[in-house]
């Protein structure tokens, strides 16, 4: 994956007049969504009065320390949890149908691989889901798998394959569905700091070469500056949106090389003082 | 190999000379009493020691066999006769077998439905797990004469009473397993389902079933053992035609120990042997994918 292949190239165009001509530019609408679990003492506010707008093709980060509620509105998103009261809409539909159509793919802090199954099964596994035929699937696997550099590891089992490894599978799996839309769960959050500096530089080429909008969650200020096109930090107890910056100070193409220039500073530093802010010393 | 070789070597011949020894203790008073009838001497010379101990080991209906006789009948039993006569154990190894692996599939089906409805439907966990729990605590010697009797007189005789019998006590480590595997699956593995918006069907085949797995295979060890238990305990209030239940029966009929010796031998051995299938059968398909 150091150069994006032609057929890379070809998607992102087709996406692109696509964009240009029908397709609303809006992904994801949430005005004044709340999240409230009741809990045996008192009701824990996961998300209060949330407006957060995410346009086609946007690489945005949620970020916050944990509690803050940026795993919650992930999965209100993907319809792995109902909001309390708001509105929110994927793609102009309710998260429920987006989600009864596929039209999101989800990476999970964990690989989430099924253990019984080989690297290859386990990418297969969502299309055998939606009745591809097995000549699509294995077409479609292998695909996914050159796109994340693992290809000759097919008929390994997860337990055979390091971290790093696991969580390539596990994002090809996500790919495998062709969603417009990838939503991430602190995917490298269990990874050392060089596989992950190697991860995010593949994520982000393959984010430019496939187009695709990706909402991402961490905790890790460089890693979201470094990926996204646009930054939302959130604060605890209750969940909320503090700020939203933009990186249109950084180019579209990202290399490592970036997080030496003052522009990533720039937006560092902001991003830390929104952290800061929403921070209740007291606990 | 030698490590393991070893101590298996060691504590087999400590057992078979506990075993001799044993054999001697319970033997001797009547070993005693029957060379005394023929007129020898039996007092505590070395000499008549060692005619006692002879005959203590050679007796045809001792109380307690030497390791030496039981192989010896065994050896005649399994050479001597076609396997498909009734003076062959193999023959009768096999019919046990037969109730054994018959019950044990339908305990299979049987648990695994249990497992299914208990997991998916809150109702049946609370009506029905009690009696499942229930069902265990009757003695299987009390209730395997019914059975037969039951069946027997809607005219189901033969293999199948055994083989309910042997159901009746496979199912429950079947179920508590199933139970147990099909709930073990990780909730991210569960979200994933949701997030690819698969059916209820669908997740039980493609997640639930296969986590459930090793769990299946743990029970399946305990239920091949309690089945070949289960048909033998079958074979006795049928009036022993056949079968290992049926050795046992004869043997204690006619104080034939060495009979039931032999027969005990043999019950165990097909335990042992159907657990390594099964452990096999494990190997084969959770060995590469389960060595996490």
């Amino acid at each position: 994956m150091t150069s994006p292949n032609p057929l890379d190239v070809r998607e992102t165009t087709a996406l692109r007049q696509g964009s240009a001509q029908s397709v609303p530019p809006v992904v994801v609408e949430a005005r004044k969504l709340s999240l409230v679990y009741p809990t045996a003492d008192k009701p824990v506010t996961a998300l209060s009065e949330v407006d957060l707008t995410i346009a086609r093709g946007d690489f945005v980060s949620l970020i916050g320390p944990s509690g803050c509620g940026k795993t919650t509105l992930l999965r209100v998103i993907a319809d792995l949890e109902r909001p309390t009261s708001g509105h929110i809409a994927i793609e102009g539909m309710t998260p429920e149908q987006a989600r009864l159509k596929r039209l999101y793919g989800y990476v999970f802090q964990a690989p989430a691989l099924y253990p019984w199954r080989t690297v290859e099964r386990n990418v297969m596994l969502p299309l055998e889901i939606m009745g591809l035929s097995k000549a699509d699937r294995q077409q479609r696997a292998r695909e996914q798998l050159e796109r994340v550099g693992l290809v000759g590891f097919e008929r390994k089992f997860p337990w055979q394959l390091s971290g790093g490894m696991q969580q390539r599978v596990s994002i090809a799996r996500a790919l495998a569905l062709q969603p417009d839309l990838l939503l991430m769960d602190e995917p490298f959050g269990a990874l050392d700091e060089i596989t992950r500096d190697h991860l995010n530089l593949h994520l982000t080429q393959l984010w430019r070469a496939t187009g695709k909008t990706c909402v991402f969650v961490t905790h890790s200020i460089a890693e979201a500056v470094f990926l996204s096109t646009r930054i939302v930090v959130m604060s605890p107890r209750p969940g909320r949106i503090l700020d939203v910056i933009d990186c249109n100070t950084l180019p579209r193409e990202r290399t490592l090389d970036i997080r030496e220039s003052p522009e990533f500073a720039a937006i560092a530093h902001r991003v830390r003082e929104g952290l800061k802010e929403g921070h209740s010393y007291d606990d | 190999m030698i490590s393991r070789v070893l101590p298996v070597t060691v504590m087999t011949l400590l057992l078979l000379a506990a075993w001799y020894i044993g054999a001697a203790w319970l033997n001797w008073p009547q070993a005693a009493e029957t060379l005394a009838r023929a007129g020898k001497p039996t007092g505590f010379g070395p000499a008549d020691f060692k005619d006692v101990l002879a005959q203590a080991y050679a007796m045809k209906r001792p109380i307690l066999p030497t390791p030496g006789q039981v192989v010896a009948e065994l050896w005649n039993s399994l050479t001597g006769y076609a396997p498909t006569s009734p003076r062959n154990l193999l023959f009768h190894t096999w019919v046990t077998a037969e109730a054994a692996l018959t019950g044990l599939a339908m305990g299979l089906l049987l648990g695994i439905l249990l497992a299914a409805g208990i997991v998916y439907t809150r109702t049946l966990e609370a009506s029905l797990l009690p009696w499942v729990i229930a069902s265990q605590t009757i003695p299987i010697l009390a209730i395997a004469p019914m059975i037969v009797v039951i069946l027997g007189n809607i005219g189901l005789t033969g293999l199948l009473p055994k083989a309910v019998i042997c159901m009746y006590l496979c199912f429950f480590p079947i179920t508590v397993g199933m139970v147990k595997g099909l709930r073990s699956a990780d909730p991210l593995w569960l979200d994933l389902m949701r997030t690819y918006s698969a059916s209820g069907m669908r997740a039980f085949w493609s997640l639930r079933l296969p986590a459930s797995m090793p769990f299946l295979f743990a029970s399946l060890k305990v239920s091949v053992a309690i089945s070949v238990v289960g048909a033998i305990v079958g074979e006795l209030p049928t009036g022993g035609q056949a079968g290992l239940g049926a050795r046992l029966l004869s043997g204690s009929y006619y104080g034939q120990t060495v009979q039931i010796w032999a027969a005990l031998i043999m019950a165990s051995l097909l335990s042992v042997a159907l657990i390594a299938v099964v452990r096999g059968l494990e190997l084969v398909l959770l060995g590469r994918a389960g060595a996490r």
